[in-house]
């Protein structure tokens, strides 16, 4: 592959490490969280409980996941 | 001569709280990651952050930080979330092993190889020019609404000299602790400061406006505690998994 490319590929493996890292679910409940919350917020509802909820969440399903990986 | 100090005392208090912020997540990931990679960040946010408010100027106070902030607060929080979900982990398998000495395990994290650590090098660089940028705001918008720009200047940047040497000062107590912990305590904050961000920077009003990152603090280790006592739980066959 020439340098241009290599260094895309690169670079877009960095970032898909970085932001998405080992359990992708959780990036993507963070995103829908947060476009649920924009509604929310849109219809003039409350809305700044939602993320924390989706956090504690996420993380016990995501630990969960990885212990019984572990077994 | 009372309006000059009114505008420096404000600045400076308004300016220390977004400081304190930019000087946790860079003292956190430098002792967590390495600091050479952590320190270039955090200066090369600086030097964005001059050029950005000598070229705007008085114009800073017209910039869009919300989505700003919406954009920055969700990447923190979602890689915040790693740092957290590896910190419990890592925290229930080995407990606080390493403290007061060195935990052989716990280095994961530090950054090794010769070149630059890009992960150290962006989290403090967005750090920096995030938190920068809303004190050069918050100087701007005072100084010019009380048009002592000077006092609010100095108290500006008053604030981020004064917390950044305590951040220097506290570096070697914070390397003392294990990399286990240190990891979980910074993959609490970023989660802590990503969730606040991301949602103010979609508009949402919080509970006790600022005071929410404490509540939002106390969540997390509460959170934090009890998956470590359930995956410890769950080690010794206490609890199933399934």
């Amino acid at each position: 592959m020439p340098p241009p490319f290599t260094w895309i590929v690169a670079a877009a493996r960095f970032l898909y490490h970085f932001i998405v890292g080992d359990d992708w679910t959780m990036a993507v409940a963070v995103f829908i969280g947060l476009v649920l919350s924009a509604i929310l917020n849109a219809n003039h509802l409350v809305a700044w409980w939602l993320i924390p909820v989706i956090v504690v969440a996420m993380l016990g399903i995501s630990l969960r996941r990885a212990s019984r990986k572990a077994r | 001569m009372t309006g000059l100090w009114a505008v420096l005392i404000t600045t400076f208090l308004a300016s220390a709280v977004e400081a304190i912020e930019m000087v946790t997540i860079v003292v956190g990931v430098g002792a967590t990651r390495g600091w050479r990679s952590t320190i270039i960040g955090a200066a090369s946010g600086f030097a964005v952050l001059a050029v950005t408010v000598l070229i705007l100027g008085a114009a800073l106070s017209v910039v869009p930080i919300g989505p700003l902030r919406l954009v920055i607060g969700a990447l923190l929080l979602v890689f915040g979330l790693q740092w957290f979900r590896k910190g419990i982990m890592r925290v229930a398998a080995r407990g606080l092993a390493g403290i007061g000495g060195s935990d052989p395990h716990g280095d994961a994290e530090l950054w090794r190889e010769p070149g630059m650590d890009w992960t150290a090098w962006f989290l403090a660089f967005k750090g920096v020019v995030l938190e920068g940028l809303e004190v050069a705001i918050i100087v701007v918008s005072f100084g010019a609404g009380a048009n002592q720009l000077g006092g609010a200047v100095v108290g500006g940047v008053g604030a981020i000299v004064v917390v950044g040497a305590a951040g220097v000062a506290l570096h070697n107590t914070v390397r003392r602790v294990p990399r286990s912990l240190l990891q979980l305590v910074v993959g609490i904050l970023l989660t802590t400061f990503g969730t606040f961000w991301s949602l103010e920077g979609l508009g949402v009003s919080w509970p006790a406006s600022d005071g929410a990152i404490l509540g939002l603090l106390v969540l997390y280790v509460l959170t934090a505690v009890t998956y470590i006592t359930m995956e410890r739980n769950r080690a010794l066959g206490l609890s199933p998994a399934a």
